[in-house]
């Protein structure tokens, strides 16, 4: 027999061995996420890339003290225990808190967490010398500590955070802060570029494989402290595709699972298809924050006017149904939503304002951007805008510039430019601060925070002063609905719609619930197979 | 020969220092900075200068153009604002992919446009040249990024045979099916790009050649056509040659909407990113190496072409 002879007869027994071999283990279950993100969100604590960047990065990788409840779809999400299994004002003190940390968890190195690791992680967000201080946390933190003056470790299990001025709403802040392992931050001297690429939390996931800019992949935590929220599948990979037509043909060609924000026309293409498109209401907004200092906002009847003119449903219609009508600040499902005044369409009216408040036609400018987080299809949405103003009395001109310019206007306030009358820039409400305080407290007023257009009412004021020190969870229930209804009242912003959030993803996925959130539990998630 | 080559790379200089200073200009006369990408959109100006600070970015503009210029001198591109990641790694992996997307399509191009070019220009003015003609002013005017939605729709989505973006992984096996498949509809779109250039510019030559005196001769000679287009293509390549040069520098830079579209981790993706978030480290970085690229590219087109051909002298 020739040695050829004898090679393809080798190779035909081991094809013979391949078939008859059972499958050496059960298939690893893979679930592939299209994100809409350029690229993938920072892995070193607090994530880059918007709620983006919490929502796949943050909340997979790492815990907070406190966490948000995602096992629901039918109510607002709110805050649960999460490394912290409670916290209370100090009885003596209402401008400290104290959290109880949670027994038994581990970071993915093995090290325990105790109370003075989240001591360390606070000094890492704000202790400017301390060794692992780290510049781009701090400028993530920040946005949450405002109101942070120190933390102590109480005992091995407690810590104590003393704020400037009470604030009833802390616990949301932390909801926002990841604490990451001190031992592996140690071992890489502290360079949190290098923690990035080897990171190490107490979250569901843990970190496995990162190609810069193209995927990251995380595994299943057998370990993680809340039983419940062990994935149910093996394996998560990232993908970043910031273009939407990209995310909808990955989908459909089974390269990727579940994608982030298909184009709204691009949902019957893949109904037809046989994916699963779900969507809910969350907290956000897709409004004109106004100005009330130069122009015509600064007259209540023109704000109003301007509520008036808007046909919402048209908006609705225009997304194709993947968005809820903003009559005001709030998604009616939240708690504090309350009942505020109704703008309904009513174009007759809104020229009568103009006419009383003397400004006929009214001309307005807008900043808006080309394209930005959660800015939804910007360019048509306020061309209806302005078409729909115009119907009514107004003369709008649009400034359109790119994101990161009209982020800038937003940050420098109207200071900077008086004859800009209302800015474009979508947000999220996920806490009473960041869904109200921050636009009509006069302590927010630009540059110092997000009250662009420099609102001031001494009553708002004192709502908001008599929210943050009211640590009754009833009563400030009550005092955040009067905020809420007098925002309306007072028409502080022309709403517009609030975003569904559609997400798409192949029918073998089980198990997700989409939560009224900018975040979401993925750990639920079973896939069948092929 | 070797001082022509010195005295081109020297002339690089200049045309390095302008395009980066160009580059640095620009970034800061477009509203919006780098550190509002590292912030999220409610930051406050304090929390905004602190960081800004704590980067160096506050300080006078030509300082710190000075002080990269300086460190890029020894080789050091820096760090990358928007991830933290070493811009010169960004460069490398990224050029990596786009150079293996730019070297496919053109010859990819160059094989269809020189085919396509040669007949027409034999046939100058009968309905074969016009045909082809016809497809290469196509080939300009189709715009790429809609081509590659229209290929992804039929191949990705309709035909599911291809993956419609990203790559197989980190480093490109070119043995493997698996690699091989994603880099197929990209090339395919890119090369229509210089594909009507290229055709384009072989048919005028070759329909320039066979006019000229020596192919009457070499005809006159009794030689077959299939040896006096042997001797007119070797006249008419020097120019193809140049066009080709400068569309693989426009490729390596300009493929910006096709990288986006299939999700490409290449140079333009790179730069686009680099743009939106105003990642000065990056922008600058890739930039110079790209405006690098294209001087030696025409340089070696250049260099090829007087190989080619005696009479266009060198030095």
């Amino acid at each position: 027999m020739t040695t050829r002879r004898l090679s393809l007869l080798g190779a035909g027994f081991a094809l013979l061995a391949a078939l008859a071999a059972p499958p050496a283990r059960a298939q690893e279950t893979v679930l592939r996420v299209g994100m809409t993100a350029g690229d993938i969100p920072l892995t070193a604590g607090i994530p880059d890339q918007g709620f983006e960047g919490w929502r796949f990065v943050g909340y997979n990788l790492y815990d907070a003290l406190v966490l948000w409840d995602l096992s629901r779809g039918d109510v607002a999400a709110d805050i649960k225990p999460g490394l912290a299994t409670s916290w209370a004002i100090d009885p003596n003190n209402n401008r400290r808190w104290i959290f109880q940390l949670r027994r038994d968890v581990r970071f993915h190195d093995g090290s325990p967490m105790t109370a003075a690791d989240i001591v360390w992680n606070f000094e890492r967000f704000t202790r400017e010398g301390a060794p692992q201080f780290n510049p781009r946390q701090f400028a993530f933190a920040r946005a949450y500590l405002g109101n942070y003056e120190g933390i102590e470790a109480v005992d091995e299990l407690t810590v104590a955070i003393t704020t400037k001025q009470p604030d009833s709403l802390l616990p949301y802040n932390m909801s926002f802060l990841m604490m990451v392992s001190p031992r592996r931050s140690a071992e890489v001297n502290n360079d949190a570029d290098a923690f990035a690429r080897n990171p190490s939390g107490t979250g569901p996931y843990r970190f496995a494989r990162m190609v810069p800019g193209e995927r990251l992949e995380l595994v299943r935590n057998p370990d993680y402290w809340d039983r419940d929220r062990v994935p149910k599948h093996d394996r998560l990979v990232l993908l970043p595709m910031p273009e939407a037509s990209t995310r909808t043909a990955a989908l459909l060609s089974g390269q990727v699972d579940w994608i982030e924000a298909p184009a709204p026309d691009a949902i019957p293409r893949l109904r037809s298809a046989r994916m699963q498109i779900v969507s809910n209401s969350y907290p956000h907004n897709w409004a004109y924050q106004l100005n009330f200092v130069d122009g015509p906002f600064a007259d209540l009847r023109v704000r109003r006017a301007a509520n008036h003119a808007l046909n919402r449903a048209d908006f609705v219609e225009m997304l194709g149904g993947m968005a809820l009508p903003g009559f005001a600040n709030l998604t009616p499902s939240t708690p504090y939503y309350g009942n505020p005044r109704r703008y309904e369409y009513d174009p007759a009216r809104a020229r009568a304002l103009l006419q009383e408040a003397g400004c006929l036609p009214c001309r307005v400018t807008f900043a808006i951007s080309t394209s930005g987080s959660g800015q939804m299809q910007p360019l048509p949405m306020n061309e209806l805008v302005k078409a729909q103003l115009e119907a009514a009395g107004f003369q709008v001109t649009l400034q359109t510039m790119d994101w990161n310019a009209l982020l800038q206007v937003g940050r420098e306030g109207r200071g900077r430019h008086p004859t800009v009358n209302g800015i474009n820039i979508s947000r999220s409400l996920q806490d009473p601060f960041n869904g109200m305080f921050r636009f009509v407290w006069s302590a927010q007023a630009a540059p110092a925070g997000s009250n662009w257009g420099h609102y001031r009412n001494p009553e708002m004021d004192a709502l908001v002063n008599q929210a943050l020190a009211t640590f009754d969870p009833a009563e400030r229930l009550r005092i955040l609905t009067q905020i809420h209804e007098k925002m309306s009242e007072d028409a502080v912003m022309l709403w517009v719609v609030h975003d569904l959030n559609p997400r798409a993803m192949s029918p073998r996925l089980r198990g997700f619930t989409q939560a009224q959130s900018w975040f979401q539990d993925l750990t639920p998630i079973t896939i069948a197979p092929r | 020969m070797f001082g022509y080559v010195i005295r081109r790379l020297i002339a690089a200089i200049p045309i390095a220092l302008g395009v980066s200073m160009i580059c640095y200009l620009l970034v800061y006369l477009a509203p919006g900075d780098p550190v509002q990408t590292l912030l999220p959109p409610d930051a406050d100006a304090e929390t905004v200068d602190r960081l800004k600070r704590l980067y160096g970015l506050d300080r006078p503009l030509p300082v710190q153009y000075i002080e990269w210029l300086g460190r890029v001198v020894s080789g050091d591109f820096g760090r990358s604002i928007a991830n933290g990641r070493p811009v010169i790694e960004e460069i490398q992996r990224s050029l990596g992919n786009t150079v293996l997307l730019a070297t496919l399509s053109v010859l990819v191009a160059f094989s269809i446009a020189f085919v396509l070019g040669t007949i027409a220009g034999r046939k100058a003015g009968t309905w074969l040249d016009r045909v082809v003609t016809g497809v290469a002013v196509l080939g300009v005017s189709v715009p790429n990024y809609w081509l590659a939605i229209v290929l992804i729709i039929i191949f990705s989505v309709e035909l599911m045979i291809l993956p419609s973006s990203g790559t197989a992984g980190e480093r490109f096996d070119p043995t493997s099916w698996e690699h091989i498949q994603y880099l197929i509809l990209p090339v395919i779109t890119l090369s229509m790009i210089p594909v009507g250039i290229i055709a384009r510019t072989t048919r005028s030559a070759i329909s320039e050649v066979m006019n000229q005196d020596f192919v009457v001769t070499l005809r006159a000679n009794g030689l077959p056509e299939w040896r006096v287009l042997k001797h007119a293509i070797k006249n008419a390549l020097p120019p193809v040659l140049a066009v080709m040069g400068l569309q693989f520098g426009t490729l390596m830079g300009g493929s910006i909407l096709v990288e986006t579209v299939f999700a490409w981790p290449g140079s333009g993706y790179l730069l686009s990113k680099a743009i939106l978030t105003r990642d000065v480290p990056v922008l600058q970085g890739t930039i110079l190496v790209l405006a690098m690229i294209f001087v030696v590219t025409n340089l070696a087109v250049d260099l090829i072409q007087s190989t080619l051909d005696p009479r266009i002298r060198r030095g």
